[in-house]
């Protein structure tokens, strides 16, 4: 146990070194040499070891009370026991985690910064913790597009737009489901990831979600009747376009009714 | 009233008539310009469709359950301001005699210059024949428009009789139900979500009606000590109608690890108006004037949630008064 406090020390020391520059891909990240001859459960381990434990203790604990990190980053962050696979799929998938201040808000990443093994190694391991469910399969061919419209303005509108393309709520921001899978809004939808209210299947049922996912698919080619989208975000764009045209009629009717002095 | 104003009017503009024919006998600094009787009576039509656009607007206000009354206000304002535009380039094209001048003016002090400045501007008014007409016209857009645009606040003020925008059909004992009328049970409210509930056996198209649920966690329950009774189990209702421009307040901000994230809240999605949910509705961000309104809940014994009482205060936007009453069944 003291020798792998020792490597999460140095690990996390690494990490925090590192982590101005996490816009660069997969740096700042502490991998094993031998990464790829390591069991999945054994690669998982020193990953969470190396790149989780400093925030979610090194038992997934959780830390709750800002513990001192490196420089002015301080260590704190939720437990994962009972968490499940889904959450830890979703977090690392989306590249929300590994974050690199606790206190920013997760935003999606591209590319991730773990590879595909590794991320399936950690979601392993987060799952040995125990609890939790697993990661979804949802099926949104079999969904209804018009009931997911529904739902979607009734649940997720008021925050994501009913473009889903996100925005604002005081405090955070809401990020455009343009990029989501549909695994992932399946995901989030269960887990409310930051600050994003959770849904049980008594509020939204999986075949519900089957809809909100077509019609969330369904958002990213919009019928544009007009013959141009402007964004689909809604009246601040449509208004700028009214105040152009209103513009150019008003600079018209100015040309028309005066006159030009000549001398 | 009106014609009254109209006819004093005419009686000054013809007194003061005599006095410039007088004038005109001497030297005129403007040419004389051709009389454009035609044009004035356009002019004169077109002020008073705007007074008549002006009017409807105040109309069209006064009309109470106008279906699309937003359309016909835009309409009947923007006609008003149209007309009037309209008359403004008539009478600058035709009754506004166009001179280009070559020189510049001189220094404006002297004595003799001021009065010719004078004479220019009265005797460039010479074409107009129905001078009385024409400003009684004006005077009648101008000041309709003015009134029209003073109208909405009438609104504010305590002339109109408020009582029914205190009425809601939350009473004691009334079941909350979710959108299909199945009632809800203290056991079907879960943390981090909420719900969106309405009186059983109402409307739900009322701004009374629809309310916003959440269970708040044991620890951060922090409604002030009259109002303890009523959350049940750290459930809470509070009206879902905004207390700054009625939309519907559809955000709710739950977060995952409250230690690194904003707290609990509930927000409305058109000006970010931010209510605390476990402080009684507390506004803690944005141009909402009063704390959401919150309704007192009880269960019954078989676990379905009832209203306690009627809210705390008065639904939706603020008029003149609304702190002084209470809501009513």
């Amino acid at each position: 146990m003291s020798g792998r406090s020792a490597l999460a020390a140095a690990c996390l020391v690494a990490l925090v070194g590192a982590a101005p520059a996490a816009a660069q891909p997969r740096s700042g990240v502490a991998r094993p040499d031998n990464g790829d001859s390591l069991s999945l459960r054994d690669l998982g381990e020193q990953l969470y070891a190396g790149n989780c434990s400093s925030c979610h203790g090194i038992d997934g604990r959780g830390v709750r009370s800002p513990r001192p990190g490196a420089g002015d980053v301080p260590s704190l962050g939720p437990s994962l026991r009972g968490v499940g696979e889904l959450a830890a799929d979703f977090y690392l998938r989306t590249g929300y985690m590994p974050l690199g201040n606790p206190y920013d808000q997760p935003t999606r990443r591209d590319p991730l910064q773990f590879s595909d093994r590794e991320i399936r190694a950690l979601v392993d391991y987060v799952g040995s913790f125990g609890g939790g469910p697993a990661i979804p399969s949802p099926h949104p061919e079999r969904g209804n597009v018009a009931e997911g419209q529904h739902l979607f303005t009734e649940h997720c509108g008021g925050c994501h737009q009913v473009a889903a393309k996100g925005g604002f709520v005081t405090g955070a921001r809401v990020p455009p489901l343009d990029d989501a899978s549909a695994t992932q809004v399946a995901q989030s939808v269960r887990i409310g990831p930051y600050v994003m209210p959770r849904f049980s299947t008594k509020q939204i049922s999986d075949s519900q979600l089957d809809s909100i996912i077509a019609y969330v698919q369904r958002t990213r080619h919009p019928p544009d009747r007009g013959g141009w989208g402007i964004g689909n975000v809604g009246p601040i764009p449509e208004g700028m376009v009214t105040w152009f045209l209103a513009a150019v009629v008003l600079v018209i009717t100015c040309v028309l009714i005066g006159e030009r002095v000549r001398s | 009233m009106r014609r009254l104003l109209a006819a004093l009017l005419l009686w000054l503009a013809g007194g003061r008539r005599k006095r410039r024919e007088a004038e005109e006998e001497r030297e005129r600094i403007v040419a004389p310009a051709p009389k454009a009787p035609a044009a004035e009576l356009v002019v004169v039509g077109l002020l008073f469709c705007a007074a008549a656009a002006a009017v409807a607007f105040i109309v069209f206000y006064a009309i109470d359950g106008l279906r699309g009354h937003t359309q016909w206000f835009g309409l009947a304002f923007g006609g008003s301001l149209g007309f009037l535009g309209a008359a403004l380039i008539v009478w600058s094209k035709k009754l506004v005699p166009v001179e280009e001048i070559e020189e510049n003016y001189p220094e404006p002090e002297h004595p003799e210059e001021q009065e010719a400045l004078h004479r220019i501007v009265r005797e460039s008014g010479s074409p107009v024949t129905r001078k009385g007409l024409l400003t009684a016209a004006a005077t009648a857009a101008g000041g309709a428009l003015g009134l029209a645009a003073l109208t909405p606040a009438v609104s504010l003020g305590p002339v109109f009789d408020t009582s029914s925008l205190y009425g809601t059909p939350w009473r004691r004992g009334r079941r909350l139900v979710d959108q299909d009328g199945k009632p809800l049970r203290v056991d079907d409210i879960a943390e981090a979500t909420f719900y969106t509930a309405y009186p059983e056996g109402a409307s739900q198209d009322t701004v009374g009606a629809p309310l916003v649920v959440v269970r708040i966690p044991a620890g951060e329950m922090a409604l002030p000590a009259d109002r303890v009774d009523w959350a049940v189990e750290g459930i809470v209702a509070y009206s879902k109608i905004c207390t700054h421009a009625a939309c519907a307040v559809s955000l709710y901000r739950k977060p995952l690890f409250p230690p690194t994230a904003p707290r609990p809240a509930l927000v409305c999605p058109c000006h970010y108006s931010t209510f605390d949910p476990a402080r009684a509705g507390k506004v803690l961000f944005g141009p909402a004037g009063r704390a959401l309104p919150q309704l007192p809940l009880r269960a019954d014994r078989r676990g379905f949630l009832r209203a306690a009482g009627n809210f705390s205060g008065p639904v939706g936007p603020s008029w003149s008064g609304v702190r002084t009453k209470g809501a009513r069944s």
